[in-house]
């Protein structure tokens, strides 16, 4: 998910929609992916660099195409296995980090991590385009943006800050950020 | 730089258990553009006529096409090529899947197999790293389920894997090749893997495939794709289900089988059942299909759904795709449940669908027949169900009568004697064909049967309608959007076809020559899929297809950075197309062997069948015994394939008669006895 930002007070919210069902296996999302990423763009290809993958494993009938998401310094401490429709999902199966626990959403060179931009530039996603059977499809839907909310959130984290450090603690820190900047 | 191949092949040494990465030469690129075309010079070149099938000295090789890896949709095939220990020629059969891309991906277009490992063994390939490894665990495993095995102990779930079954391991005629969903079938490849004490090739890569003009390439695929799209919103109207829409036959998704099942015929191809399709077969049917199959699937980079992964209660989960469903329930007279049923053990040990259940067919039509006797079958089952488990094992294991039917049913029949051969009926160049027994002689069919080399009917059949549409007007729209043709004439060729009538039917209608131009752009489109890689699914087989004569030149140019137009690819495809047969007349193939199943029509006209014989040899630049002369060889630049016949008196050196023919059929018996 990406926000485009319209006005103060509306944002574009894309979502692609993935329907694990539909999914036939193909890869021609990865193909597409790494080609529109290669420089010069479409130069070469190479699923490696994909930014979506498909977790695959079609004599247990598991299609999970997974989008980079952020990069996380350290692996989770504990890792979850599912069951879904009697059939058992890997741990990290569902997940979009590029993380030191697996290969996915990295380089295979430079093992710098990679992450989804939703084809910059591009009428839609390429993989989306690429995939005829609409196992991922692209929506997109405006939300007003509630900024007060955002400020009661902050000023409930603020709070909690406070509460475990002491409000001069918590100054303190803000004119060293404010002077760093 | 080198754009859409990796200008390296893998050259595998099993006996000395040496790996050399070997830089390959541009120029035959340019020449002979990859896959198919590579495979059949270096075959050529390496593999002569006295190196039989099991020798050390034959070549596996495995050679993914020239665009496979790119963004082409489709393209993803391995040509598979050796010398087959069931016909003793040249044979390339092809698998699609996912290791081609794979492969390219490593960093490789080909790996070439040669000798033999003293023990059974499987060749690991992670981009630079490749080693020989052990697999004596692996002895007797099933294919898929080596590749399960393999991907877990290695932990590596991206790989792709490329196995042999029990039946290659122990060297059946049919044995195939299984990756997953897709297999190498045809013509005992998988016997040559075993023969090499190779159960497996396991490929990851993880590196860039480049395309030369990267705007221009990426067009041309989206193009591609828009007109897939195009394709499944509009199926050809007036031609049967499979041959409407795009892909490989659609077996996995249909449920009427009512074509099929009362137009083939069951058994050893021999009964045809026409009023089999029962309202309640097909709800039976149905079901079977419906409870058995968890998801149609794709290969690589494809969105055509040709397979399925099934699951039957009580047996693993495998793939399968096309006809093979039908297969083993038509030679058994069985029904679906059966077909699946025993087509999952059968994948399992690696067995080509089209041959293993007509050899088990054959092998009880004997029985019944007193040519075999109950003595032959010790503790055989009654049923003829359970008749088929017990000789799918006597096979793939070469126990008893099975270690004579593990050859097929050529060879199989001559160790029987006594007869038998008569029953061997539906093989052409000893391979067993689909089960289709017709009426009139059909000369774009009696020329492919005859000539194709690649053995399969539905690997040289496409493009052309297979039969006239009754109206007029149902032809003039039909050629309206036919913009796949080479040529304006063919249109006008197919407009005045008529189905019924005095003038312009068949069999004299297409005429000779019209017969021979319609053959050869059929065979010419097949040739040029096994060199790119590409699926005939998407591109051959079809009538109105994405691939066709006027892109293809376009995606090599920008793919591969070669300078490519019509006449330069219709070359090129002649050029390795003629390599390939060069292969196989230096191996003793001739005109008598180019025949159809004997009984595949009934009605029959020798006549016209030798006129379209020499007609064709003729076009294609053969001499009237199918020998490439040296004129048509000169023009190819095939000048060393002219020296070698002339050297070992194939060709003489004066003029292209042809030579006494020493090396026929029995002579090669002969030898097989000895």
């Amino acid at each position: 998910m990406t926000v485009d930002k319209i006005d103060e007070k509306k944002k574009i919210i894309k979502t692609i929609k993935i329907d694990v069902d539909k999914c036939n296996g193909c890869r021609a999302c990865e193909v597409i992916c790494s080609a529109f990423h290669a420089a010069p763009k479409y130069s070469s290809n190479n699923p490696a660099r994909s930014r979506i993958r498909i977790i695959r494993d079609p004599l247990r009938d598991i299609y999970v195409p997974v989008y980079a998401g952020e990069y996380t310094v350290a692996e989770c401490a504990g890792r979850d296995k599912y069951t879904i429709d009697g059939k058992e999902y890997d741990e990290c199966s569902f997940c979009r980090a590029s993380c030191p626990s697996r290969d996915e959403f990295k380089e295979p060179d430079s093992g710098l991590p990679l992450k989804c931009d939703m084809c910059e530039g591009e009428e839609e996603p390429l993989c989306v385009k690429w995939c005829l059977h609409d196992a991922l499809i692209l929506e997109e839907r405006e939300e007003e943006m509630e900024e007060e909310v955002e400020q009661e959130d902050l000023e409930i984290g603020l709070e909690s800050l406070a509460d475990k450090y002491g409000m001069d603690k918590i100054m303190d820190a803000v004119v060293r950020m404010n002077e760093k900047d | 730089m080198r754009y859409a191949e990796t200008g390296f092949n893998l050259e595998v040494d099993l006996t000395r258990g040496n790996i050399e990465k070997v830089a390959t030469d541009p120029r035959d690129t340019e020449l002979y553009l990859g896959g198919l075309g590579t495979n059949a010079k270096i075959l050529w070149d390496r593999v002569g006529p006295e190196v039989e099938a099991f020798s050390p000295d034959n070549l596996l090789i495995f050679g993914a096409g020239l665009l496979c890896g790119t963004p082409a949709t489709g393209c993803n095939r391995t040509i598979v090529t050796t010398i087959s220990p069931q016909t003793k020629l040249m044979v390339f059969s092809m698998m699609g899947g996912f290791w081609a891309p794979e492969l390219k991906y490593a960093g490789y277009d080909k790996v070439i197999l040669r000798g033999k490992s003293p023990d059974l063994v499987y060749l690991y390939i992670n981009n630079d790293k490749v080693e020989i490894r052990d697999a004596s665990h692996l002895s007797g495993k099933g294919a898929i389920e080596t590749g399960e095995i393999l991907k877990k102990e290695l932990n590596e779930s991206k790989a792709q894997v490329a196995a042999i079954g029990m039946a290659g391991e122990n060297r059946v005629y049919y044995a195939s090749i299984e990756q997953g969903r897709s297999s190498a079938s045809r013509g005992g490849i998988g016997a040559v893997m075993g023969d090499k004490g190779v159960k497996a090739i396991v490929v990851r890569g993880t590196k860039d495939i480049n395309v030369a003009d990267p705007e221009k390439y990426i067009e041309l695929c989206n193009e591609v794709l828009e007109y897939i799209k195009f394709r499944e919103e509009n199926p050809i109207p007036g031609v049967m289900a499979i041959l409407s829409r795009l892909g490989s036959p659609q077996e996995m998704a249909v449920h009427d089988e009512k074509w099929h099942t009362e137009n083939f015929s069951w058994g050893n191809s021999r009964t045809r059942r026409k009023d089999f399709w029962t309202e309640e077969v097909a709800t039976e049917w149905k079901e079977t299909l419906e409870s058995a199959r968890t998801r149609l699937i794709s290969c690589y980079n494809c969105p055509m759904k040709c397979g399925a992964t099934l699951s039957l209660p009580g047996l693993p989960t495998y793939m399968m795709k096309c006809f093979t469903k039908l297969t083993y329930t038509m030679g058994a007279f069985s029904n679906l449940e059966f077909g699946l049923r025993i087509a999952q053990k059968a994948t399992e040990y690696g067995l080509d669908g089209y041959s293993t259940p007509q050899v088990m067919a054959f092998a009880l039509e004997l029985l019944e027949d007193g040519i075999l006797t109950d003595k032959d079958f010790p503790e055989m089952p009654a049923d003829t169900e359970g008749r088929f488990y017990y000789l799918l094992d006597k096979i793939v294991r070469r126990e008893g009568i099975g270690d004579t039917l593990a050859n097929g049913t050529h060879w199989a029949a001559k160790e029987i004697g006594n007869g038998a051969e008569e029953y061997a009926h539906n093989n052409i160049k000893k391979v067993e064909q689909l089960p289709l027994k017709l009426f009139m002689m059909n000369p774009i069919y009696y020329l492919m049967y005859c000539t194709g080399e690649k053995m399969n009917i539905t690997q040289i059949e496409g493009q052309f309608p297979q039969a006239p549409f009754p109206k007029r007007e149902h032809r003039e729209k039909f050629v309206k959007d036919w913009f796949q043709v080479p040529d304006e004439k063919f249109k006008q060729y197919f407009l005045d076809w008529e189905m019924r009538g005095e003038e312009n039917v068949t069999p004299f209608y297409p005429t000779v020559e019209m017969t021979c131009e319609i053959v050869d752009w059929q065979e010419k489109m097949h040739y040029i899929d096994d060199a790119l890689g590409m699926c005939a699914g998407l591109s051959s087989f079809h009538l109105k297809p994405p691939y066709h004569m006027h892109n293809f030149p376009k995606f090599i140019t920008a793919g591969a950075g070669l300078e490519m137009d019509q006449d330069k690819l219709t070359k090129a495809a002649k050029r390795y197309r003629t390599l390939v047969r060069a292969n196989n007349i230096r191996r003793g193939m001739r005109r008598k062997d180019e025949v159809p199943p004997a009984d595949h029509w009934k009605k029959r006209f020798p006549e016209l069948e030798k006129e379209l014989l020499d007609t064709y040899y003729q076009y294609k630049g053969w001499n009237n015994d199918g020998i490439p002369t040296k004129e048509s060889l000169h023009e190819l630049g095939l000048d060393y394939v002219a020296e070698d016949f002339v050297k070992r008196g194939i060709l003489t050196d004066g003029e292209d008669s042809p030579f006494e023919d020493t090396s026929s059929e029995e002579a090669m018996a002969e030898k097989e006895k000895k």
